[in-house]
């Protein structure tokens, strides 16, 4: 089936693939942002409730987020190789915010845990803000670009001396790092009206929710204004070149992505409405389907088209496309029949939370569990 | 070619204590996932509330190690692209097919299903709940069989072709890559070995239970029953692999297998060392004597490594110097045969970019002729082809040793276990509590015999280590090794409280906690 595809069919197909774990993993971010928000508590008990809510879908976040790179790997290892090791002080603030929020659920309330429970919740906060704005600078990198230069043998050399925190003096990255930030915290007062079962922090999520809509929106618009506005890499047969306004022309040139980014934010700002004026629980689901769609359709306008999704600033010959960062074609071809159980996998996770998910959580359960975070 | 060789040194350092680290809590992970699976298997089946409670004891000290297990686990992934980059690229084509397994089929399964296994306890059915904790058994061993199948490839590389074009080794048979012997063998050892590592977790804390508290004894009892049970079938089968794993060291990697053995020169109807002390002034090609002091098993060497008691078994100094007689290739001449792959290499991709397709395909034939040899073309001189033979020779015998010990440790617990007498057998019990930290030894033993005895590899004779990282300052490499060093540290420590102070909050109240 896959062998009829030509190459760059196959390095398209998984660049959708790349670009949906990203969207996917943009959604599963209400971990994150919920562990921003245990300020929300008044108590211990709902403190607990909220652990608890994220603790039983933080290893998606976690398992996408190494999906997400390890697709990367697989299907596009030059980006892999280029990004990880010149970004390297970058990647690796990321990481430590992710081994800490690993074990802060597990070990917060556990007798005898050594570093005890306000450092596990401190854990998390790191993880839920700077390790999420950390993950958007990276990500906001593949619009701005970074300098590289990569030779005939593809040994790589960067021009960078702070090892990839320069990302943080581009105002786009910022910009992109603080809106993601704020994303999450959207998403999570969302999960928080859709999961809990205490009115008390229900109404507490639909009052942040405001806030946070607000923050987000500002940022939102800023940073798609800016991606409209901003030029891109193109290539052709006869080399790379800068084009003005290249995403939004991307944009037009792919209008069915564009319909899938509009319909990607109606759904968001239909889950806003729902949520503060019909007080309905389950738009939870709708905002999520927004944010993917408009995660998916902002990644792909960065690699289709004959578009660089890693612009090299020091030397745009090197910078890297869908078709010079691939895996060769027998790779993408197994890793193809492969990405067929993809839907079984969705399946198996939607029925898992509907059965997991099927009453609110309340208080009590989370008391009586002797599983409990 | 200079190479930075400190930053080399710090590399491999960084990305050994993120292995040694996450080789602690892995095996543990993979064997104990099975031990609850079966344990609340037989809860289910038999309706017995006695076994409820002591799947959800050993269920909650599965989920405290699985936590950091993960922890570390994104750590190697990353690892590979910041720290190893010319690495990633060189491998990347051949590892992608089973990451992306990995992924799709483990991650999500383990992930997906250990919300159930944990909360799902009052809101899904005992059966899908089971079914639930089988599966995150099935998926925490499945994301070790790919992780391991990209591992054996490294060790002995097949299934790909180097492509001048792109720079990089490319897959040309995925199933010879899937199916390659030494990846096979490799998952089964390692994984038995992590099931043994869990069945002495837990027969160690069920005996310190016995010995602390004699209300302790039915819950001891039945812990025991199932670890002991698991670890004597597992035990038994490790030994078998590790027979199978030897088999194909021998065949890929002789000098791994020389210096396993503190072999130097070749012997037919070679012996196998079953205990001694290396000569520490030995080195490869001198006069010295191999051993201080060292008893044999005789032939033993020869009918492991070829199943037959005269076989030739090459030792460090043929594999270094070459053997005429042996048919074994001097390190200098495959050096020089690298170098001339290297060169070629070099001038097909001169005549490429200027246009001399003649002069191309001559260059290309002949870096054809020589590929094999290519890794060789970096090293500087012979010896460098052996690694460190004390740890590796030290390593390999103490994990062998450590084997035969749990072997018998499993079958007597398991018999006093079902004889009744068990509680009366306090050395016993003793020395299966004080055998609990062997079990985490004797996995990093063998995981440092893998991967320092096939130094200086990166992969083998394609890519040496020193050519395989990124090009950071050393300064770089250093601080996150120390910063690694700090947290990994930290979070050993509290898991190691945590899981002692639940240990012994259940010695003393009896009931989970």
């Amino acid at each position: 089936m896959f062998e009829k595809l030509d190459t760059y069919t196959l390095q398209e197909y998984w660049w959708l693939i790349v670009a949906l774990l990203g969207g996917l993993l943009l959604f599963l971010t209400f971990v994150q942002g919920g562990q921003s928000k245990l300020g929300m508590a008044k108590n211990e008990e709902q403190k607990d409730l909220l652990i608890n809510a994220l603790g039983r879908k933080w290893e998606l976040t976690f398992t996408t987020l190494v999906l997400f790179g390890g697709a990367l790997f697989a299907a596009f290892p030059l980006f892999y190789a280029v990004s990880f090791g010149g970004a390297y002080a970058l990647w690796m603030a990321i990481l430590f915010s992710f081994i800490i929020q690993a074990v802060a659920f597990e070990y917060r309330k556990k007798p005898n845990n050594f570093l005890g429970q306000k450092t596990y919740e401190l854990f998390l906060l790191i993880n839920g803000t700077i390790g999420i704005f950390l993950i958007g600078v990276a990500i906001g990198t593949l619009f701005s670009g970074a300098a590289f230069r990569i030779d005939d043998m593809k040994q790589m050399e960067w021009l960078g001396s702070m090892r990839g925190l320069e990302a943080l003096a581009n105002p786009f990255n910022l910009l992109f790092g603080l809106m993601l930030v704020f994303l999450a915290r959207l998403n999570a007062d969302f999960y928080f009206i859709y999961i809990l079962g205490d009115a008390d922090l229900v109404q507490k999520a639909r009052k942040s929710l405001k806030v946070d809509f607000a923050i987000f929106l500002v940022l939102f618009l800023a940073v798609a204004g800016w991606i409209l506005n901003m030029q891109g890499v193109g290539y052709n047969a006869k080399g790379f070149y800068w084009v003005e306004h290249k995403y939004l022309k991307n944009f037009l040139a792919m209008p069915t992505l564009l319909a899938l980014f509009i319909a990607g934010v109606v759904m968001v700002l239909a889950a806003v409405y729902g949520a503060l004026f019909k007080n309905a629980r389950r738009v939870f689901w709708l905002n999520s389907l927004g944010v993917v769609l408009v995660g998916l359709s902002l990644l792909l306008i960065l690699g289709l088209n004959h578009t660089a999704f890693y612009p090299s600033t020091a030397d745009v010959a090197s910078s890297l496309t869908i078709e010079n960062s691939s895996g060769s074609r027998i790779t993408l071809i197994t890793m193809s029949y492969v990405s067929l159980m993809v839907p079984f996998v969705i399946a198996y996770i939607a029925y898992v939370w509907r059965l997991m998910d099927s009453k609110p959580l309340s208080e009590d359960e989370v008391e009586h569990d002797p599983m409990s975070y | 070619m200079t190479v930075d060789t400190s930053l080399v040194d710090w590399s491999r350092a960084q990305f050994a204590l993120t292995a040694i680290y996450h080789f602690l809590f892995v095996p543990l992970t993979l064997g104990l996932s099975f031990i609850v699976a079966i344990m609340e298997t037989i809860y289910v089946t038999t309706g017995d509330e006695k076994w409820k409670e002591v799947t959800l004891f050993w269920m909650k000290l599965f989920g405290i190690n699985f936590a950091i297990g993960l922890a570390t686990g994104i750590i190697m992934e990353f690892e590979f692209g910041t720290n190893w980059a010319n690495y990633s690229w060189f491998v990347g084509d051949i590892f992608g097919a089973p990451l992306a397994i990995e992924g799709i089929m483990a991650f999500f399964l383990e992930s997906t299903f250990f919300a159930v296994m944990f909360f799902g306890w009052n809101r899904v059915s005992k059966k899908f709940h089971l079914l639930a904790t089988w599966l995150v058994a099935i998926g925490s061993n499945l994301s070790a069989l790919w992780i391991l199948v990209a591992n054996g490839w490294m060790q002995h590389p097949v299934g790909m072709q180097f492509n001048p074009e792109t720079a990089r080794s490319e897959m040309v048979n995925f199933w010879d890559v899937i199916f390659n012997p030494n990846a096979f063998n490799k998952f089964l050892h390692t994984i038995s070995a992590g099931y043994i590592t869990a069945a002495i977790f837990v027969v160690a804390i069920s005996a310190w239970f016995l010995l602390k508290n004699e209300k302790m004894r039915d819950f001891a009892r039945r812990s025991i029953l199932v670890a002991a049970s698991f670890g004597l079938i597992t035990s038994s089968y490790n030994i078998l692999t590790g027979d199978n794993s030897a088999f194909t060291v021998v065949h890929n990697q002789p000098v791994k297998l020389a210096a396993m053995e503190g072999l130097y020169n070749g012997k037919q109807g070679a012996d196998i060392v079953a205990f001694g002390i290396l000569n520490p002034r030995k080195r490869v090609g001198d006069k010295e004597e191999d051993f201080i002091f060292a008893i044999s098993i005789p032939k033993a060497l020869s009918i492991l490594g070829y199943h037959k008691l005269d076989a030739y078994i090459p030792g460090l100094n043929d594999l270094v110097f070459g053997n005429e007689n042996r048919g074994i290739e001097s390190a200098a001449s495959k050096i020089a045969k690298g170098k001339k792959a290297l060169a070629a290499l070099k001038a097909y991709k001169e005549a490429k970019k200027s246009g001399n397709e003649q002069k191309a395909k001559a260059a290309l034939a002949e870096f054809r002729q020589y590929e094999k040899y290519m890794g060789y073309g970096f090293l500087d001189k012979p010896e460098e082809i052996v690694p460190n033979v004390p740890i590796v020779f030290y390593s390999f015998h103490l994990m062998v040793g450590l084997g035969i010990w749990f072997f018998i440790l499993m079958a007597v617990m398991l018999y006093k276990t079902m004889t009744g007498s068990l509680a009366q057998s306090r050395a016993w019990l003793k020395l299966a509590f004080y055998s609990l930290p062997l079990g985490f030894l004797a996995n990093e033993l063998g995981w440092i015999v893998a991967e320092v005895g096939r130094q200086p590899w990166a992969v083998q004779d394609l890519l040496p280590v020193k050519m395989a990282t990124t090009h950071i300052s050393t300064i770089s490499v250093m601080i996150t090794f120390w910063m690694f060093a700090f947290i990994f540290t930290l979070l050993l420590i509290a898991e190691v409280r945590i899981m002692a102070t639940q240990v012994k909050l259940k010695a003393g109240g009896g009931k989970n906690v």
